[in-house]
């Protein structure tokens, strides 16, 4: 067993310049390591980990969602003033139809702008 | 026909404190007048629009809350619609909200009670280890 073990490595020894030419190879391998339990890394290569995205409304028990509260709804409007999608925050359907609805609510009253930052 | 409304509206920040508080109180016997009751009068003081209004950076905010029919709201629109210092308004129905919300709390506060007598030994062994 140990000499299979010497010979194979031996037969890597021979083998890292050719590994190092190739060059592309490290790529893959190295988020490998931290990859799984390591925080979720835009490059995380083939194997994507995306950490969970939960609905703020469900997590915090905010039910009333008004569209009086600017704070709250600023969260989910973007710089451009456009309504961020549910597939980037993770809100909930039923949250998200109440959200939109107060945000529309808070731009025609002027509590939020309708496109982009107030002046 | 008793529903409850918000009616928001957006006076001009250069409008004069007394005018306002007439302007407010017209409102308020336009509506009782029409067999609705007024609820609240909340100033919301002056604040930064989000927008240019007219020619408005910024305005003064007044909450109305008002129970009655859809006719007094008619009412109460077109009186904001023809008074000039009013730069914007927007009427909200809250009661059945407002049902739905006293519905999900009465919920959670049943679903409490239900299991505050198993959590309230969970809840003085932290409290215990936190003296100690």
């Amino acid at each position: 067993m140990a000499e299979e073990t010497k010979a194979a490595g031996a037969a890597e020894s021979s083998a890292p310049s050719e590994g190092q030419s190739q060059g592309h190879r490290p790529g893959p391998r190295g988020p490998r390591p931290g990859g799984p339990g390591g925080p979720g890394g835009r490059e995380g290569g083939r194997k994507y980990f995306r950490r969970k995205k939960v609905c703020k409304f469900c997590v915090e028990k905010i039910e009333n969602i008004n569209y009086k509260d600017v704070r709250l709804l600023a969260q989910f409007v973007a710089e451009s003033g456009k309504i961020v999608p549910r597939r980037l925050t993770g809100v909930c359907t039923p949250h998200q139809r109440r959200l939109s609805t107060a945000i529309k609510q808070a731009r025609n009253i002027a509590l939020l702008p309708f496109a982009g930052r107030a002046m | 026909m008793n529903r409850t409304y918000e009616v928001m509206f957006i006076v001009r920040p250069d409008m004069a404190e007394e005018d306002l508080e007439k302007l407010i109180s017209t409102l308020e016997t336009a509506v009782t007048s029409s067999n609705g009751t007024v609820k609240n009068v909340e100033k919301m003081g002056k604040r930064r629009l989000a927008y240019v209004i007219g020619r408005f950076h910024d305005g003064m905010y007044i909450l109305l809350t008002v129970e009655g029919g859809g006719g007094l709201i008619h009412e109460l629109e077109r009186r904001l619609r023809v008074s000039e210092p009013v730069i914007k308004f927007l009427t909200v129905r809250i009661d059945e909200e407002q049902k739905r919300l006293d519905k999900i709390k009465q919920i959670r506060d049943a679903r409490k009670k239900v299991s505050a007598p198993a959590a309230a030994p969970e809840g003085g062994e932290p409290a215990a280890t936190a003296t100690v």
